[in-house]
């Protein structure tokens, strides 16, 4: 029972590791990628929606903010990139710091309108802030990082550097919720009376986790700027908070596994509905990219109609169900007592 | 016996024109089991909520070991060593039995956020105390061999011992129980009579509101009377039993 998570986390990490040498082509392992930067973001949206219980739709800034310490002190100011990324972390705790004490310090989701909030202002501060950031043009010539004096410059190189700093942050989150500290945030889930009644400090709790949650966002977002080298306003917009909500959402709130699976599978939903535009396209049906956003919303619908609890909890529902019918099949057959 | 641990003073709770709870001069004794009676809507609760930080008064005093505790947030009465429970059962049903209790070690353990973070559970020894103490207190309300299984599919009668077993794993010094019998049957409401007794044995003071005549009269040290937000009674359950002014409020002229 406790140690299931961490046989299941094993499990995964071996899988991710091992994963380059069934794919050699770089397209599919800068896709992967881009997956773990989700991914990232995802586990600390979760820690803060399925276990604080609160929702954050401003969570793409705190990856801007992550992605625009390291690509501002980097070149600006000629950081090094491990210095830059730090400051993107304590420049999102601050933050999160900021917009969190007095909007969880409320009952019910003022926190979702704060950070809807502070996200379209980082957006137009990015976009309008020409002298510091560049405005639309961007940022260009972010330095690659480097990882005691070896330079990540191939794509497995840095597909390992991700996976292996995002499989920290998952053991972390894992350790965490299953800690005093994580009983603590499950128990206000169930019943913030009764946590609070044996003594759970559910204010400091809530701010603890948005910062962490911050954090993880922000380390997300200079991995970013560090992949690419280049980082403009575009990527950081109100939708990709959205789409982090989503990945959370579609997975299933309150597990990280689920939050894992959504991140996984929405990043590489793009790439999946590419291919079978091409198979349709042979038999003369014209999928275009633009659909894409049509399937997000048909899966969240469908997901938040069938499978409230997201995928992870919607299949391990179905699996008890399945196994509730065959025992008492079972039990027809042989009637106990 | 003798020896204040709870006091109110003009002790005045108002919603919007309504006045819940008026005029409360009362006292509990350390170590007794004190019962607060009274018809639907006499305030019993409100008073509950009122100790426990949940509702502020508007007016008067409420003190716990001669310290005013009026303005205190929640988990600060309860690190002062007061536990309560609930009318309406509250548990974390989607907890385990163990884990529900192990919540309440809370106050008894002090690993952080970010030492949480960093060491897995089985490098904590704090972890593997938090959970033999919850063991103890499963055992104490009779409980441990429902440990794994998950407090939501739990029946009634045992959400109500649980309840209490997490409110007792916080080591208080005062509990609150708010009408621990209500939905149970009577072979459960005389366990809930023996554990209420065993608790007193512990060492805590117990005070609860409830309806089940039988049970009050029979573990009650005091018993109080409130009607309309008023205390019209107080005293010994066989004083209280004769009391005209209490057979009016419950039976009507």
């Amino acid at each position: 029972m406790q140690g299931k998570d961490y046989i299941g986390f094993s499990v995964f990490v071996i899988f991710m590791l091992a994963l380059p040498h069934w794919i050699s082509n770089d397209y599919y392992l800068g896709v992967l990628v881009f997956t773990a930067f989700n991914c990232m973001a995802c586990v600390g949206l979760c820690l803060l929606m399925g276990y604080a219980g609160q929702i954050s739709l401003g969570h793409g800034a705190f990856v801007a903010i992550g992605a625009y310490a390291a690509g501002i002190l980097t070149t600006h100011l000629g950081w090094s990139p491990w210095l830059a990324m730090g400051a993107g972390v304590l420049a999102a705790v601050f933050i999160a710091l900021v917009i969190g004490v007095p909007s969880l310090r409320l009952k019910g989701h003022y926190l979702a309108m704060a950070t809807l909030g502070f996200a379209s202002i980082v957006h137009i501060v990015s976009v309008a802030a020409i002298d510091i950031t560049n405005g639309p043009a961007g940022i260009i010539d972010i330095p690659r990082i480097k990882l005691f004096g070896f330079a990540l410059d191939s794509d497995i190189r840095y597909y390992y550097f991700v996976w292996i700093i995002f499989a920290v942050g998952l053991f972390f989150a894992i350790n965490l919720v299953k800690s005093r500290v994580g009983r603590g945030l499950r128990a206000i889930h169930g019943s913030e009376d009764a946590a609070s009644a044996v003594g759970v400090n559910i204010t400091r709790y809530k701010i603890q986790i948005f910062i962490l949650s911050a954090v993880y966002a922000a380390v997300s977002g200079s991995l970013y700027a560090y992949y690419v080298n280049y980082i403009d306003p575009g990527p950081f917009d109100i939708m990709y908070s959205v789409l982090l909500v989503t990945m959370v959402a579609v997975g299933g709130l309150h597990s990280l596994w689920g939050a894992v699976a959504g991140g996984i599978l929405l990043s590489l939903l793009p790439e999946l509905l590419s291919m079978a535009a091409d198979t349709f396209a042979g038999v003369g049906i014209a999928y275009k990219p633009d659909y894409d956003t049509i399937v997000y919303g048909g899966i969240l619908l469908f997901i938040m109609l069938f499978m409230p609890e997201g995928l992870f909890g919607g299949i391990s529902t179905l699996g008890s169900l399945v196994f509730k019918a065959i025992a008492r099949m079972a039990g027809r057959r042989y009637p106990s007592g | 016996m003798g020896e204040p641990i709870l006091e109110f003073y003009g002790l005045r709770k108002e919603f919007g024109g309504v006045v819940a709870v008026d005029r409360l001069d009362f006292v509990v004794d350390r170590d007794t089991v004190t019962s607060v009676i009274g018809p639907n809507g006499a305030g019993k609760t409100t008073i509950f909520n009122m100790v426990t930080g949940f509702l502020p008064p508007t007016s008067g005093r409420i003190v716990f070991k001669n310290r005013d505790i009026n303005a205190c947030k929640q988990h600060v009465i309860a690190s002062l060593g007061i536990c309560r429970t609930f009318q309406s059962v509250q548990i974390f049903s989607e907890m385990t039995v163990i884990e529900n209790v192990m919540v309440g070690r809370h106050l008894r353990s002090k690993t952080g956020l970010i030492l949480s973070c960093i060491l897995p559970p089985v490098m904590r020894p704090e972890e593997k105390k938090i959970r033999e103490d919850a063991r103890h207190w499963l055992r104490f309300v009779g409980l441990d061999a429902s440990a794994d299984i998950l407090a939501g599919s739990l029946p009634l009668g045992n959400q109500r011992m649980l309840e209490i077993a997490r409110a007792l794993a916080t080591e208080p010094k005062l509990l609150l129980l708010d009408e621990p019998a209500s939905g149970l049957n009577t072979r459960e409401t005389i366990a809930m009579g023996e554990l209420i007794g065993n608790i007193r044995a512990l060492g805590v003071t117990v005070v609860l509101v409830e309806h089940d005549m039988e049970l009050v009269m029979g573990i009650s040290d005091h018993v109080a009377v409130l009607n309309f937000g008023m205390l019209i009674a107080e005293g010994t359950p066989a004083q209280i039993q004769e009391n005209p002014d209490v057979i009016t409020a419950y039976l009507g002229e």
